[in-house]
């Protein structure tokens, strides 16, 4: 579940080539773009069908955020 | 719930006009840097859109539509009843450019003329209330036109939205006939979200004023506009419309009584590549169902539904089409139309500079 979340993670930044731990704050990585925003809310519909506003996604600081908010 | 269903009314002819200026977007490096560029629009798919000159507006877009659409057709003008034009991008405040473009075209002074502000979806909205209207025996003909130029609404400056919106206009003549079976709309609009796309200012809430034209750093990513400035949250339109869309495409597929695979084409408003290959994706659509223009005439709100059309199905309609329209935007607004196409007449596109045909 998580490793499937990691890569998954990975594919929408584009970030295939490191590696993924859950302390990461995501905003930090060199990848992370406005684009790479959108991947990641395309990727959360698709695979967990679960969609975060914008407003929400601001508080989101680390990918433990991030997985936490597709436990819901 | 709300779906309107109408019968013996159709779109007969269609015809297009845009700008001449062609934008080759890797090039519109100005302001960002040149591989920036590239990959946002490798990501949109937005490879072209024409931009109208100072001289030319949604309305001189739409003259050239209905011209050549009223000459290729040898269409009766005394027979127009009804002009609407759909816009957010009109000549003036006041009055309503319908009713300048109803001199302008040389109807009559019966004509009914007026226009629709709503955004992307407004085509969609427009042909509801005209096919509403059509349904009174006393019209005999009626004139759509919807016109926008988006180019002049956004910054160049701000990334988010900059390499989106391209111009365009479109003409439809819409008549009642035997030949046109059944038409469905489902129309939708959700006003708790108006900031998602919006302009701040020049309108009464936040009037013109030497400030409201002031440009400024407006987010952590440094994109630079004014509050007269369009601004588009992108990630909550897509977060809205991958939810709202899919649904109200289900549901109105539902109320005619049909299946997804009983249509022709899928005629999406063209918002960027990235939605839209998504929805398909989402929705399991046939990829050679879904005409795009995206990649050469960009965003073009309202117009980019009919405009597409007009450039890609026009040696595709002979006979009888069941056609999916889907739009959505500013509002927000969504809407949905089932339209049978029954042998519609489809112009050449025209080419449009300093306000006039070339």
């Amino acid at each position: 579940m998580e490793q499937k979340f990691f890569d998954l993670l990975k594919e929408a930044i584009e970030i295939e080539d490191h590696d993924v731990n859950m302390e990461d704050q995501f905003r930090e990585y060199p990848e992370w773009s406005s684009l790479a925003y959108l991947s990641i809310i395309a990727m959360l519909d698709e695979e967990y069908d679960v969609q975060i506003e914008e407003a929400e996604f601001k508080t989101l600081r680390t990918v433990a955020d991030l997985y936490n908010a597709i436990q819901k | 719930m709300a779906k309107l269903e109408f019968e013996h009314v159709g779109i007969t002819a269609l015809a297009a006009a845009i700008p001449q200026h062609v934008i080759n977007n890797y090039e519109y490096t100005e302001f960002f840097p040149k591989e920036e560029v590239k990959e946002v629009v490798d990501k949109i798919g937005v490879f072209e859109r024409r931009f109208a000159d100072k001289n030319t507006c949604s309305s001189d877009l739409c003259f050239a539509a209905a011209e050549k659409l009223i000459s290729d057709n040898n269409i009766d003008k005394s027979e127009i009843d009804l002009l609407v034009f759909i816009s957010q991008t009109p000549d003036y405040r006041m009055p309503a450019t319908s009713v300048i473009l109803q001199d302008r075209l040389g109807l009559s002074n019966n004509t009914i003329a007026f226009d629709i502000n709503l955004g992307c979806s407004a085509f969609i909205y427009g042909l509801s209330v005209v096919y509403s209207m059509m349904q009174n025996s006393n019209l005999r003909k009626a004139l759509v036109l919807d016109g926008e130029t988006r180019s002049k609404v956004y910054s160049p400056k701000d990334r988010r939205s900059a390499f989106i919106f391209g111009d365009a206009g479109v003409a439809a003549i819409v008549e009642r006939s035997e030949k046109f079976g059944k038409s469905y709309f489902s129309l939708n609009s959700d006003g708790s979200r108006e900031g998602l796309i919006k302009i701040d200012a020049g309108g009464y809430r936040n009037m013109s004023s030497a400030e409201t034209v002031v440009e400024h750093v407006v987010d952590e990513f440094g994109n630079i506009r004014s509050a007269e400035h369009g601004y588009m949250h992108g990630g909550d339109v897509f977060n809205f419309v991958i939810r709202e869309i899919p649904r109200d495409i289900k549901q109105t597929i539902e109320y005619a009584g049909k299946n997804k695979e009983d249509f022709d084409y899928y005629v999406f408003h063209q918002a960027n590549n990235f939605i839209n290959s998504y929805i398909a994706k989402k929705m399991k659509l046939e990829d050679s169902k879904i005409p795009a223009t995206i990649s050469k005439y960009g965003n073009t709100s309202s117009v980019s539904v009919p405009l597409t059309i007009v450039s890609e199905l026009k040696d595709k309609l002979d006979g009888n089409r069941e056609l999916l329209l889907s739009a959505f935007g500013v509002g927000m607004t969504w809407a949905t139309g089932i339209v049978p196409f029954v042998d519609c007449k489809i112009s050449d596109i025209v080419e449009v500079n300093d306000g006039k045909a070339v």
